[in-house]
């Protein structure tokens, strides 16, 4: 089965997000890639935008379709993944790792605690399969 | 097996060529004086291949076997109607008064073909029950763009345009099953793109839809209907009513129109305006370049802003006329795709109002009977009988590790094109099948046939459905390295390793 760290927070959407301070790092989930299929281009937003929750910030394109990303807490691109510009097989390979996305400063107080915890997120990804 | 055809290029002789030129009969001029140096290239043409004219005719003919076509079998792609292109439409289409005709023969040399464009928009919108109609568009997407600038122009004369040029309403309405292109026509006329759910049974989501509408910001609704899932939205008029109760239009897109012609039309359901895919439902060629044509059809509301020029009547003739000033412009170069409306007139009048109908509901009735085959094989994620295409899913087959991808794979050693696949996005594993009126009954019971041997082979030996097609002159193609690593030319230096 999938793969779900502890340490993370997850969104009804298939995003993940690790929280240090005040900034999250954002990428899709295992259950997400796996689905997705071979991912072959990942568009992302630039440096500086602002986001509200989720509002999209960028798309993934795999060898079946395009489905849009969505933030799991509203907050402003502070750093942007742009190795996956040239290496979008990342998102398949290490989702929680090499192919984070981008880093937001969240601008919302307590919006994380809205999120799944991994055992949740585990329950939600099974009844969504059946 | 079969042996793959090399490239031009790699079979190229030193020396051989497909003409030769005669004896010159005039006084010979440098080049120099006709074509500068630095315009020129200096190297001898290195590189190009040298073929001979039975090289060239033989290569191409070969490769041109290899081509699945509507010619050649049913091709049930859904959401593309891909019908027969009768033989009588290509005929009409090259008479030479309008196969030779120039693009700018004066209106009086062209009555011919104003006729053909009037009658043509005569006839539409008498299917669409839209009055209002332009046929410059020059495919679906184009005809979608141009109705949603009637949209706008339309706002913006009612309501004035905001601040930056961005309209006063901000919101185009787009359920999530809708075609890709909706909402980037959307986009590009300023509008923001607001996702309308579907419901489980696959309609629109009326309670989300009222939900929106109440904002006061809403534009627009651009709808499907059919729907991608093959679905008629029942509730159409109130959806209509929800939308124009808030200040908004509805935009069809008329994709799915081979479900309706002959039997409902969207001014009647209170849609505003639509486009056609002349295409698709009016069987003038798809694919392989086309070209398509997109009319766009609108209510008497929408009809100042239409594109220009209009054709017209002039006394007992036709003429374009310009003098709309409202009119959005020219969205066309001349006037659309000509070629098209030749062919879309002569499937119009050949078949009549009853045939038109019978075409309808033989698409349907195919569609339908191809529904109740698979039901036993393949999951069906809508209970509802579908109109002219019908969505399963790779749930079951997905079990034994046998997803949508292999099943459409397996379906070309069957001798069949692959229906469409992962479309509508809103339906995991989908598979959109899609028959049209041009198949008859064993064609479709081979189609099943062969469907249901998938099932049983995805389920017994499902290595032979995952390493399909088996039959090819290549295997299974690795899509995602086409995608991540394209290689978009041939290279003199990747001979080598091409072998």
């Amino acid at each position: 089965m999938s793969n779900i760290p502890e340490n993370l927070h997850y969104s009804k959407d298939h995003e993940w997000i690790g929280v240090e301070g005040d900034t999250g790092t954002v990428g899709i989930t295992d259950h997400a890639q796996h689905a997705l299929g071979d991912v072959v281009y990942v568009e992302l937003p630039k440096v500086g935008d602002q986001f509200e929750s989720h509002q999209s910030f960028g798309s993934v394109e795999s060898v079946k379709a395009v489905s849009e990303l969505y933030m799991p807490v509203a907050g402003e691109i502070v750093e942007v993944n742009e190795s996956l510009q040239d290496e979008p097989e990342k998102v398949n390979t290490d989702p929680y790792g090499a192919a984070w996305m981008v880093r937001v400063r969240i601008t919302e107080a307590g919006a994380v605690d809205k999120l799944m915890t991994a055992a949740e997120y585990e329950d939600y990804t099974k009844a969504e399969t059946e | 097996m079969t042996i793959n055809e090399s490239l031009v290029f790699e079979r190229s002789m030193p020396g051989r060529q497909g003409y030769r030129l005669p004896a010159l009969d005039v006084d010979e001029t440098l080049l120099d004086e006709l074509l500068p140096a630095d315009l020129r290239r200096d190297d001898d043409l290195e590189g190009m291949p040298e073929l001979s004219e039975p090289d060239v005719v033989r290569h191409f003919t070969r490769i041109s076997t290899w081509n699945y076509n509507i010619d050649l079998g049913m091709y049930p792609l859904g959401s593309c109607t891909m019908k027969y292109n009768s033989r009588l439409n290509e005929r009409v289409a090259r008479i030479g008064g309008f196969g030779n005709l120039h693009p700018l023969a004066s209106d009086e040399d062209a009555q011919g073909a104003l006729q053909v464009i009037y009658e043509l928009q005569h006839h539409l919108s008498e299917i669409t029950g839209l009055p209002g109609i332009s046929l410059q568009p020059a495919a679906g997407a184009h005809g979608e763009m141009t109705g949603v600038m009637l949209i706008r122009a339309f706002l913006d004369a009612r309501d004035g345009v905001g601040e930056g040029d961005a309209p006063r309403r901000h919101l185009m309405l787009i359920p999530d099953s809708a075609h890709g292109t909706n909402p980037a026509s959307a986009h590009l006329s300023g509008f923001t793109v607001k996702t309308i759910r579907s419901t489980p049974e696959g309609q629109t989501d009326l309670e989300h839809l009222r939900e929106i509408c109440a904002t006061g910001d809403v534009a627009g609704l651009m709808l499907t209907n059919p729907n991608t899932v093959g679905l008629f939205e029942r509730d159409i008029r109130e959806i209509c009513r929800i939308v124009h109760e808030a200040g908004g239009l509805v935009y069809m897109d008329g994709a799915n129109m081979n479900a309706l012609v002959g039997v409902a039309r969207p001014g009647d359901m209170g849609v505003d305006v639509i486009h056609l895919n002349l295409h698709k439902t009016f069987s003038t060629p798809h694919g392989g370049g086309g070209p398509g044509s997109g009319p766009c059809c609108c209510t008497t509301e929408l009809e100042p802003f239409l594109p220009v020029p209009r054709v017209v009547r002039d006394g007992e003739g036709f003429k374009f006329d310009f003098n709309f000033p409202r009119s959005i412009g020219r969205v066309k170069a001349f006037y659309g795709n000509f070629g098209m409306f030749t062919r879309a007139l002569s499937y119009i009048l050949t078949h009549g109002p009853d045939g038109l109908r019978e075409a309808t509901e033989a698409a349907v009735l195919n569609a339908r009977y191809i529904a109740h085959a698979l039901t036993s094989d393949y999951d069906k994620p809508f209970d509802a009988p579908p109109m002219h295409e019908v969505v399963f899913t790779d749930k079951r087959q997905s079990r034994k590790g046998v997803h949508t991808l292999d099943i459409a794979k397996r379906l070309i050693d069957y001798g069949f094109h692959p229906m469409t696949i992962y479309f509508p996005l809103i339906v995991q594993g989908a598979m959109l099948i899609e028959p049209t009126e041009s198949v008859g009954r064993q064609e479709i019971q081979q189609f099943i046939d062969a469907m249901r041997a998938i099932a049983r082979e995805a389920q017994d030996t499902p290595d032979l459905v995952i390493n399909a097609p088996h039959t090819t002159r290549i295997g299974r193609l690795d899509e995602a390295a086409a995608a991540r690593k394209p290689v978009l030319r041939w290279k003199p230096e990747e001979k080598a390793t091409a072998a």
